[in-house]
């Protein structure tokens, strides 16, 4: 990585562009994992924090308790609750944190310096939690087998292969709208402020707090059109088997778009914002 | 820390101890207000968001509501009743408690945290009032409308007794988190990462607004005993609904006060541990 510095042309074509990160690109995950093994404690504090789920759990076990709402009984809220919380920890990052910071103190500059495009290197850092990640929730996911084998996913190998699909979709989301959130901070003083708000609704219409399907008819209405239950309840309701293989193809397709979408308005607003963008320091 | 002692111009007595305190405490204050409201974009946004939380925090309550009568014997209106706590504290812990305490905590990574120290009054105090954000007097008066709300639909209002039982709780509450940031904050002595320790102290606070008797088996314990939200809200719920006995309000009170006291003790130890990381 630092080898190609010195012999960087001033101005790469795209095709070297991206050649040269697919190159860097195992480095960068390497240098990722270590971080991630070496802030270890810090990286399982941040886990502990999304506990809402299984608080959340708790209270529609006592509310289930005598008889079922609507076609969750106590195993289901159990399956799906371990869901969001296996799926809010694999695809969950806080790049959106990071990047206002870098923006505001300036150390983005440095990052400008790096022969590769800071959002490549900013998604390899990220990326390369996911491992971690997946060890941590690994628990989760083994009690959600044992105790709703019957129903996940239908039992269908192609449900399976949309939950893989949809997760992926979940991870690039969520990493482009903290990009274009975080690039913000170009522009506002209050980028972490708009972030939460969006936090705020995206607790409600994702299916995070309460499952889509027990809000009232017009929220669930606009979940299926707003973003964020392709964050987070799409994937879920895909692996405890509340979709249908029709429902969940189209699921995934909406999802895509949204990521392509996102990805658009992450890489236009982190261009423009660029422009403006001066470093302070020596 | 020795300088701070050696220096303090030692005041006559408790009276003058206690004007001198709230005159420092109005001075801090008002810097805080100054500062939040340079910041016009975000003072306004700020307010949004804590209007938007308020909301995101009931959402889950109508829904369990909208599908039960009661849950874990208590009703709607009761539960808003905790609700209303779990929104003025936390109003108290986000707008005076943990900012303040945030910023010791990058004070004592870069080391500034030598010019509180060498001030000459109590460094504990200094820290904790340094910074204050005043948007969230929103959540307050969102606390009162949800308390007026659940107690119209109750259609009894609690008695002079109870409120004044609700009032000590209150204050209570407030000394128990504070105690928890301090304990917290005393850890970044140790180990001086700590920012995300506050996150998860946030986000084990959030569970406050459910009564405690919905859950069940560790997490009932662990509420109870260990972050005792049960004493940060549902305790307080029963006391304004005339629910509470006196013994156990009793050692509630107790219980709080004595942990207040081990948690200044701990802040006195990790402040002797101390050392600047500058030169």
């Amino acid at each position: 990585m630092t080898a190609a510095a010195p012999t960087a042309p001033a101005r790469p074509g795209l095709g070297s562009e991206i050649g040269r990160a697919a190159k860097a690109f195992p480095t960068l995950l390497r240098i990722g994992v270590s971080e991630v093994v070496a802030y270890r404690a810090e990286f399982l504090v941040w886990i502990l924090t999304t506990n809402m789920p299984l608080v959340m759990l708790a209270i529609w076990h006592a509310v289930a308790a005598d008889g079922p709402v609507g076609r969750f009984d106590q195993r289901a809220f159990t399956a799906y609750y371990l869901g969001v919380l296996a799926v809010r920890l694999l695809t969950s990052n806080w790049a959106v944190w990071q990047l206002s910071m870098e923006i505001r103190d300036g150390t983005l500059s440095a990052k400008l310096l790096r022969p590769i495009h800071p959002i490549l290197a900013l998604a390899a850092e990220h990326l390369s939690a996911v491992p971690m990640r997946a060890a941590v929730i690994s628990p989760v996911v083994a009690i959600m087998l044992y105790s709703g084998w019957d129903r996940l996913l239908r039992h269908d190998p192609v449900l399976l292969l949309i939950l893989l699909a949809s997760l992926v979709g979940a991870w690039l989301l969520i990493f482009f709208s903290m990009v274009l959130m975080g690039s913000l901070a170009f522009f506002a003083e209050s980028a972490l402020g708009i972030f939460e708000l969006w936090l705020g609704v995206h607790a409600i219409f994702s299916g995070y707090l309460v499952p889509l399907e027990a809000l009232p008819h017009w929220v669930r209405g606009a979940a299926n059109v707003l973003p964020f239950r392709f964050m987070l309840g799409f994937p879920v309701e895909t692996l405890v088997g509340l979709l249908g293989r029709h429902d969940a193809v189209m699921a995934l397709g909406v999802q895509w778009g949204y990521v392509a979408l996102f990805g658009l308005a992450a890489l236009w607003v982190w261009r423009v914002g660029l422009r403006t963008f001066s470093a302070y320091g020596g | 820390m020795s300088v701070d002692v050696a220096l303090t111009p030692r005041p006559a007595g408790p009276v003058a101890l206690l004007r001198r305190y709230t005159g420092l405490f109005r001075v801090q204050l008002a810097i805080s207000t100054l500062t939040a409201m340079q910041y016009r974009t975000d003072f306004v946004v700020r307010g949004l968001i804590a209007i938007l939380w308020m909301a995101v925090t009931l959402v889950p309550l109508l829904v369990v509501f909208g599908v039960r009568k009661t849950v874990a014997g208590w009703s709607f209106p009761e539960s808003l009743v905790v609700v209303g706590w779990f929104t003025l504290l936390h109003a108290v812990l986000e707008g005076a408690v943990s900012p303040s305490l945030t910023a010791v905590v990058e004070h004592v990574r870069h080391g500034t945290l030598d010019f509180f120290l060498l001030k000459p009054a109590d460094a504990q105090f200094l820290v904790s009032t340094a910074k204050i954000e005043p948007w969230h007097v929103v959540d307050v008066f969102g606390a009162l409308a949800i308390f007026c709300y659940a107690f119209a639909k109750l259609g009894r209002w609690p008695r002079p007794l109870e409120l004044g039982a609700g009032l000590a709780f209150l204050a209570l509450a407030v000394v128990i988190l504070y105690s928890f940031w301090i304990l917290v904050v005393s850890a970044s002595f140790w180990v001086v990462k700590v920012d995300n320790l506050s996150y998860l102290f946030g986000s084990l606070f959030d569970a406050a607004r459910w009564p405690i008797t919905v859950f069940r088996g560790a997490l009932r314990i662990i509420f109870t005993f260990v972050f005792p939200i049960a004493l940060l809200t549902t305790y307080p719920a029963m006391a304004l609904l005339g629910k509470l006995d006196g013994k156990t309000a009793v050692a509630a009170l107790a219980g709080g006060l004595i942990f207040a006291a081990i948690a200044r003790r701990v802040w006195r130890r990790a402040l002797a541990l101390y050392t600047s990381a500058s030169s």
